[in-house]
């Protein structure tokens, strides 16, 4: 085994080819979704993560994949560990991952300053006509993540990656 | 050193009414009056179904308890402690929202509660489920008002609801007779009488916004029985269904 000579960066830009399989655009470093990344010799190594909602049905395809491609990748033995200490926020997506949602058909979230009001759902900017003339037609949308807005300037409906504490 | 037969009786009520609620709010995929509202009971019924997983999970890993698949499909009915407002069939749409809003604000005042928790797992869980049903009240508080305010059918409606699932809701907070003291004390959580006010807030403004009265509540009866093994008649023929697949094969590996 290589493992010695292989760094948390190599770690890190392997994951960045794990993409989330609902959106494929993001990885599961532009979703804040990596905790840790632990090195040990002769283990193999440990690659820490936390879902977004706690019921997220892709969770276990996403941890397999992220063994398997790190393993690929590296040529090393991959853990992955459901990480119990944190929680995720929408406000550990990545500045470019918001950009990369956008142009992907789908609202980011708003930056979170305290708590979700019902407020900030509102006037949500449409990610097809950059409208703010817009409504929250449902709190949820195809997926546990999603909310469905109503552009009322370009009639169109879309989808929101709701904000989360 | 806390009771672990006290933190079982309380995770498994916790979790029980997150597994039949959601198994009753899945009922309406398919059929909700608009596709939103399919869409909102369904992604609710998967919610709560996992927030159960979630504290099965904790009495498996923290308790010794069973695995969590067994745990929700094996058990006979009287091992369940689900409070009987879970159980009831979903109705109308009417009764199934009412119920929602009221189970959702229960369960908020109730995660809010155990992030101060002395048993550290409901920490943990609680601040995650806590930012998640704040969609869920935001969904029914919405709901509650626009049907009330919609018309004089639409206000109606919402009141014989509030009506005929508020004693079935105040059951939500049936203390048990052996473990309330034990878990107060230990400060587990703050017991089921000061979570009951703090539903009563929660739910007072919102009734008082849309113009429903709320019952006297010293007047009603809640209807207790659940935490103590003691169901409905609806509670049987729905765990057999649940249960359906899961029992054909349990040694299965899904």
């Amino acid at each position: 085994m290589m493992s010695a000579t292989i760094s948390q960066e190599d770690v890190y830009h392997a994951l960045e080819q794990v993409m989330d399989p609902e959106i494929p655009v993001l990885s599961v470093i532009d979703l804040g979704m990596i905790t840790g990344v632990d090195i040990t010799e002769g283990q193999p190594v440990l690659v820490r993560m936390i879902p977004t909602f706690a019921a997220c049905p892709a969770v276990s395809y996403i941890k397999d994949n992220i063994r398997t491609v790190v393993e690929k990748a590296l040529g090393v033995a991959v853990t992955v560990e459901i990480d119990k200490h944190v929680h995720w926020e929408s406000n550990r997506m990545t500045a470019a991952a918001k950009e990369k949602l956008k142009n992907f058909g789908i609202a980011p979230p708003p930056v979170l300053e305290g708590d979700v009001r019902p407020e900030i759902m509102l006037n949500t900017p449409c990610p097809h006509c950059g409208s703010e003339h817009t409504y929250l037609r449902s709190p949820f949308g195809s997926t546990l993540c999603r909310a469905i807005h109503y552009c009322k300037s370009c009639g169109q409906v879309f989808e929101q990656f709701k904000p989360l504490e | 050193m806390i009771s672990n037969a006290a933190l079982a009786d309380l995770i498994i009520k916790m979790a029980d009414d997150e597994l039949i609620q959601g198994h009753r709010n899945s009922e309406w995929t398919g059929l909700g009056p608009v596709m939103e509202e399919d869409i909102a009971f369904s992604s609710m019924a998967q919610d709560k179904i996992g927030h159960a997983w979630a504290l099965y999970r904790i009495l498996h890993e923290h308790l010794g308890g069973e695995d969590p698949d067994r745990f929700a499909f094996m058990r006979p009915e009287s091992a369940f402690k689900c409070a009987h407002l879970v159980e009831m069939p979903n109705g109308g749409y009417d009764f199934s929202l009412m119920r929602h809003f009221l189970f959702d604000h229960a369960e908020t005042a109730r995660y809010e509660s155990l992030q101060d928790s002395s048993f550290e797992p409901f920490q943990l869980l609680s601040k995650k489920i806590k930012g998640e049903l704040k969609y869920h009240t935001l969904h029914a508080n919405a709901f509650i008002m626009q049907l009330s305010k919609a018309s004089e059918e639409g206000y109606a409606r919402m009141q014989t609801a509030l009506n005929d699932t508020i004693a079935l809701a105040a059951g939500i907070f049936e203390p048990s007779a052996a473990h309330e003291e034990t878990l107060i004390a230990e400060k587990v959580y703050p017991g089921e009488k000061e979570l009951y006010h703090r539903w009563l807030d929660r739910i007072y403004p919102v009734l008082v916004n849309a113009s429903l009265n709320l019952p006297d509540m010293d007047s009603i009866t809640p209807a207790y029985g659940g935490r103590q093994g003691f169901h409905t008649t609806y509670l049987g023929p729905l765990l057999k269904e649940m249960g359906e697949v899961f029992n054909l094969d349990t040694e299965a590996s899904w």
